[in-house]
């Protein structure tokens, strides 16, 4: 009835629809396809990257219907009905860098980019939920998103130089 | 790294999935839920289930509730859930300060509770939780619905008296009396890393004097492990650091250590002696009581 006879090499497809940066995306998808190879392969959106491809490195981090999530770890088929946001959806082509990538700019917050991503996403939702984050709070929204060239400091000092407080403070 | 193939079946009901779990698990069909170590293990090819069973669609997994005394928690309840606490009493804070130890928010934004007792992983936090607070797990399969005490669930690492064909539908955790304090601590060496040994702990005070007592170790053993030795050195003594100090080393003595490259038995035990005080100390500065 459900296909139990069925062989393993024959590669099962499925019709998803996933509205991804508030546009609606229809195809068919081998069930065993990732959402992170979902959006750079089959969307064309390449600003997802993916590092370890096995939810340590945080690269891959996306926005699942408002909340991160590690799209290795996410089959396409389960994004079906879900709204997904990238990178590609943080900012608009031809307009000015929004706050948050501009002071990751400003502060030396990246260096080779491969992370950032990843990042983006993840501070894109603290500072949504929690507009005035404290250090630390930073740095555990941070802990699960690896970064090789920056030493993390720069993103930290990003992310205070946006808060209500950033005047009192000093930067760096 | 790209999971082999496998067939894919999304069932939105109970029985569909019980139904569809029993025809494929002779065939190394596997229930998915959250995903957040089993993606990983397919993209590894430590696991190649042939079959997929995904559970996200059926609604009725997808609850928290407080029924006659028990914290009822279904398939779907995710870790982020735990993060405020689920009812006011000692239990809820208590899962409060554990659900921020397990891995990151991306993680917790898609794994669930029953994931991780159905995974069995000997860090976990929920199951250390689950044996500690004497939880019963309710699994089901076309068969029939049977509980499980957690005292009898966990074999050995990532093993469990859990049946292919059948899923863990919920577990039914006891609230602690509202006057426990309650205590939790892990130790690893990244933020978000697996416990190289954690201790979940509760007590309550009559005249001064522990009555109660709940002490569980994780992360040390195979598989998380309520220490009745430990409790017992705790019941009838002050609240303090002699008596903490008492529990911990005989936790440390009792546990039959993991070892691994970076970690012998010695310094394990010596882990175990810290993770329990500290979790006692924890539970002495409870805010809630």
């Amino acid at each position: 009835m459900i296909g139990a006879e069925r062989a393993m090499d024959e590669a099962e497809r499925r019709l998803i629809s996933v509205t991804v940066n508030e546009v609606v995306h229809r195809a068919e998808v081998d069930v065993r396809l990732t959402l992170a190879d979902f959006l750079r392969h089959t969307l064309q959106l390449t600003g997802t990257h993916v590092g370890c491809e096995h939810g340590v490195c945080g690269a891959c981090t996306v926005l699942v219907g408002g909340h991160t999530a590690r799209s290795c770890l996410m089959l396409a088929v389960q994004a079906h009905g879900h709204s997904v946001v990238t990178i590609e959806g943080l900012s608009t082509e031809g307009q000015p860098l929004p706050p948050l990538q501009q002071a990751l700019a400003d502060h030396h917050g990246l260096q080779c980019g491969f992370c950032t991503p990843g990042i983006l996403t993840t501070l894109t939702e603290l500072l949504r939920d929690n507009p005035s984050p404290s250090d630390e709070d930073i740095r555990v929204a941070l802990s699960g998103n690896i970064c090789r060239c920056t030493g993390y400091q720069g993103i930290v000092a990003a992310v205070r130089s946006l808060l209500p407080s950033a005047g009192r403070e000093v930067r760096g | 790294m790209k999971p082999a193939p496998f067939a894919y079946h999304r069932p939105t009901t109970l029985d569909e999935a019980v139904a569809m779990l029993a025809e494929v698990a002779p065939l190394e069909g596997r229930v998915i839920a959250g995903g957040q170590s089993l993606i990983p293990m397919m993209a590894l090819r430590l696991a190649y289930p042939t079959h997929l069973v995904d559970i996200n669609g059926i609604g009725e997994l997808d609850r928290v509730a407080v029924e006659g005394g028990e914290l009822v928690v279904g398939a779907l309840a995710r870790h982020v859930r735990f993060e405020t606490p689920v009812e006011p009493g000692p239990t809820g804070r208590l899962l409060a300060r554990v659900a921020h130890n397990i891995a990151h928010f991306p993680i917790r934004s898609r794994g669930t509770m029953c994931g991780s007792l159905a995974n069995a992983d000997p860090a976990s936090e929920w199951c250390l939780a689950a044996v500690t607070l004497d939880a019963r797990l309710v699994a089901r399969s076309r068969s029939g619905t049977r509980e499980i005490a957690a005292r009898d669930y966990f074999l050995g690492i990532m093993m469990t008296t859990l049946e292919p064909e059948e899923i863990l539908v919920e577990v039914r955790l006891p609230l602690l009396p509202a006057d426990a304090r309650a205590g939790f601590y892990e130790f690893s060496r990244r933020a978000g890393d697996f416990a190289l040994a954690s201790c979940l702990c509760a007590y309550t005070l009559e005249g001064g004097l522990i009555a109660r007592a709940w002490l569980g170790v994780g992360g040390a053993e195979a598989h998380p492990r309520r220490i009745a030795d430990a409790e017992a050195a705790l019941v009838g003594q002050p609240a303090g650091e002699a008596a903490f100090r008492a529990a911990a080393e005989i936790a440390a003595a009792g546990i039959d250590p993991l070892e691994d490259a970076n970690t012998n038995a010695a310094y394990r035990r010596d882990l175990v002696r810290t993770v329990v005080r500290r979790a006692l100390e924890a539970a002495s500065r409870d805010a809630g009581v």
